[in-house]
């Protein structure tokens, strides 16, 4: 039995598939980062570390002529995003109730891809994670209200980035105010300001919940390392009457290998 | 009537699992067949006989096939280790250890769950957005 102590919910196995399908559906649409960084695992649930590669002194070595250093990594952070479902709900699933309220689980689901998008664009310093944003050596260039001068900010953005040398393709990660802009906007003579964008990156644009402003990042590989130890699951805590209390629970470390891979452009 | 293919309760095992059972079992009787008649044809002198059972060896050996594909059908990545053994020279045991390497390795990269996770298998989403 793991730890997410599924089998002891009152929930029988297509209500487990029901909550599953649906977590997925929500999940993929606004988990961002993952459209753009390396992913690497899932690695299971014991795995408490990603290896830096890097060792530090130790001072005070007991014993004489002995040198000692200490390896150094980067501990997996644990994200839980609670929620309860009704427990009619559930057995209104059970009668073949195609229209099943199961928003609880939806906002679950949005938090818990807002905290990833937000860590891995924007760092998380008590966790000592360094986001993409702001390990980026590159000026910033603020993305502003006026779309129409958004393919002259990633155009900018581009020419940085291959001025240092990173290959292409790129991508562009935009905050959903962003998105939205860019959708509706039709450059002079029509031409979707969506399509352009695309043609100066070569690669693609994307939603992203939790982050502000936007980001440009190469997607040549092995510059943003996400390291997962569980991936996204649900699991069980307790149940009364009248709800089964739930989570969606996920354990990863993030770091940035080429901090001049991308340029932050800020809203 | 047996249901000896079910090792839990058929009523708790779902409808994919109870599918997947009955195609093990067949593939397990097929492989039985081949060996039945492979035992028979070593004593058989009878040469009409023997053609028989030969034909009959070749439909069991067509069966099995058929049998393993479908589990393969429903496991990309024991069918992805298959590929790497199957229809090789060389080595098969060699064939076997790096296929299944390779494999593996392969299915950790796009983020595909260990064997056992319940974890919704998210993964990787590179690629998934034009």
């Amino acid at each position: 039995m793991s730890h997410l102590l599924r089998e002891h919910a009152p929930i029988t196995e297509a209500g487990w598939r029901l909550l599953d399908d649906e977590a997925r559906e929500r999940l993929t649409p606004a988990l961002a980062a993952r459209k753009l960084v390396d992913f690497s695992g899932p690695h299971g649930w014991e795995y408490s570390a990603t290896n830096l590669g890097r060792a530090e002194e130790v001072a005070d070595v007991p014993g004489d002529g002995v040198a000692a250093s200490q390896r150094r990594v980067l501990g997996l952070v644990e994200l839980r995003a609670h929620f309860a479902i009704s427990r009619v709900q559930l057995d209104d699933a059970e009668r073949g109730a195609p229209d099943v309220d199961l928003e609880t689980l939806d906002q679950a689901a949005r938090r818990i891809a807002r905290a990833e998008n937000a860590v891995v664009f924007g760092g998380w310093s008590s966790a000592g994670i360094k986001g993409i944003g702001e390990s980026s050596p590159h000026e910033k260039i603020n993305l502003g209200e006026d779309c129409e001068v958004y393919p002259r900010h990633v155009a900018k953005s581009v020419d940085a980035l291959r001025g240092v040398g990173i290959d292409g393709p790129y991508g562009l990660a935009l905050s959903p105010e962003g998105h939205t802009h860019v959708l509706e906007t039709a450059e002079h003579g029509g031409y979707p300001l969506l399509q352009h964008l695309q043609e100066i990156l070569g690669g693609p644009i994307v939603w992203a919940p939790g982050m502000n402003g936007g980001v440009v990042v190469s997607l040549r590989g092995g510059d943003f390392l996400f390291d997962s130890g569980q991936d996204l699951s649900i699991g069980y805590e307790g149940h009364d009457a009248d709800s089964v209390q739930l989570y969606l629970e996920e354990s990863f470390s993030f770091r940035v290998a080429t901090p001049e891979a991308a340029v932050p452009l800020p809203a | 009537m047996g249901f000896d293919q079910y090792h839990e309760p058929a009523a708790e095992l779902p409808e994919e699992a109870r599918t997947f059972a009955r195609m093990c079992a067949n593939l397990i009787e097929e492989a039985e067949a081949i060996d039945w008649y492979e035992q028979r044809l070593a004593i058989e002198r009878d040469p009409v006989a023997r053609e028989i059972m030969l034909d009959a060896e070749g439909e069991e050996f067509k069966h099995f096939a058929m049998n393993l594909e479908f589990l393969l059908r429903r496991l990309p990545l024991w069918r992805e280790i298959a590929q790497g053994i199957l229809f090789q020279d060389g080595d098969i045991v060699e064939h076997g250890e790096e296929s299944e390497e390779e494999a593996t390795e392969g299915e950790a990269a796009k983020g595909a769950p260990l064997a056992g996770s319940e974890s919704l298998g998210i993964g990787s989403l590179r690629g998934s957005v034009s």
